[in-house]
């Protein structure tokens, strides 16, 4: 990442990460697990699910589960690729491969950063991070191809 | 607790309800398990809360992601469980009271979305290419109304912790 991008991708996060965000509530299953976008702009996306008793994935350490953090990241990274400064329809998930770097912990909200680094014709390449409270300390990463359908695309 | 109740089918099937029933987040959109023999194939009734776009509509993606993750450790777990309940003894009473080897840790998955899910029921099952002392490596396949039509697959890298026998000797 060239500092300038590191720069921009810093600048995100400025001011963001404490703000509230909007809950995604165009999305059914967003808005169910309380999923916020705090800001995506130009290819690049901030969100977050704050820590829920309903969403634990492990009972003996009360461990959200990794289907939460599937759902954050691959959102993440639409967004991100929706937020692109080329105009788009429409994004689907074509695969996604994410690393459990660590448990999230307990009662602290899940940050998600992703990045679109690459537009083709059809597809869009983006990663994201998921994170507490540093992204360098992350909790889990993704990377994904993302199918789209440009807005002067024919139908 | 007799032999016989250790393997009778209805407290296997309780068993397993437990441990699937176990975790909130299963509980929360809705996964359920059908059980033949030691095969389990995982049911994701469709509801309203699990849609991502609203338009097509279509299932969320994340969702998709989490039902397969699920399917793969339930699938894991309940092969712990099933060696358990077959040795028999104190453990395999522990397991029919609901206590249960501690968790398998997802390390690394990887899905491929093939097909976009409709708003009806998903169905998955897994299969456990390799079952390490400490990592076991699972595929798994969900598809909707056909089988031979998935809508999306996984694959991942579970680490798993060590099992009651080891950890009692």
């Amino acid at each position: 990442m060239s500092d300038d991008a590191d720069l921009r991708a810093i600048n995100v996060l400025d001011g963001d990460e404490a703000g509230p965000g909007e809950l995604m509530s165009g999305l059914p299953h967003s808005r169910e697990i309380g999923m916020r976008l705090h800001r995506s702009v130009d290819g690049r996306a901030l969100l977050s699910v704050p820590y829920d008793r309903r969403l634990i994935g492990d009972p003996e350490t009360g461990v959200l589960h990794g289907g939460v953090i599937t759902a954050l990241l691959d959102t993440a990274c639409g967004s991100a690729v929706m937020s692109h400064p080329i105009p788009l329809k429409a994004v689907a998930t074509l695969d996604l491969r994410i690393d459990y770097m660590r448990p999230a912990s307990v009662e602290q909200t899940v940050f998600a950063r992703a990045e679109c680094y690459r537009l083709t014709r059809s597809i869009a390449f983006a990663r994201a991070v998921a994170f507490h409270d540093e992204p360098d300390d992350p909790i889990a990463s993704a990377a994904g191809a993302f199918m789209i359908e440009r807005r002067e695309d024919k139908p | 607790m007799s032999v016989e109740d250790l393997r009778s089918e209805a407290k296997r099937d309780e068993a397993l309800a437990a441990l699937s029933g176990a975790v909130p987040y299963n509980q929360l959109i809705g996964v359920r398990f059908d059980r033949l023999g030691d095969e389990l194939t995982a049911r994701l009734p469709f509801q309203n809360t699990l849609v991502g776009n609203p338009f097509l509509p279509a299932i969320h993606g994340g969702v998709t992601g989490a039902f397969l993750e699920i399917t793969a450790i339930t699938q894991l777990a309940w092969d712990r469980a099933w060696a358990i309940l077959e040795r028999g003894g104190d453990d395999a009473e522990a397991v029919l009271r609901g206590q249960f080897p501690p968790i398998p840790k997802t390390i690394d998955i990887t899905i491929d979305y093939l097909r976009s899910g409709r708003p009806r029921d998903t169905f998955a099952r897994a299969r456990v290419q390799k079952a390490g002392r400490r990592v076991a490596h699972v595929h798994v396949e969900a598809w909707q109304d056909a089988r031979d039509r998935p809508i999306a697959n996984l694959r991942g890298n579970f680490l798993m912790p060590p099992s009651v026998a080891a950890a009692t000797g």
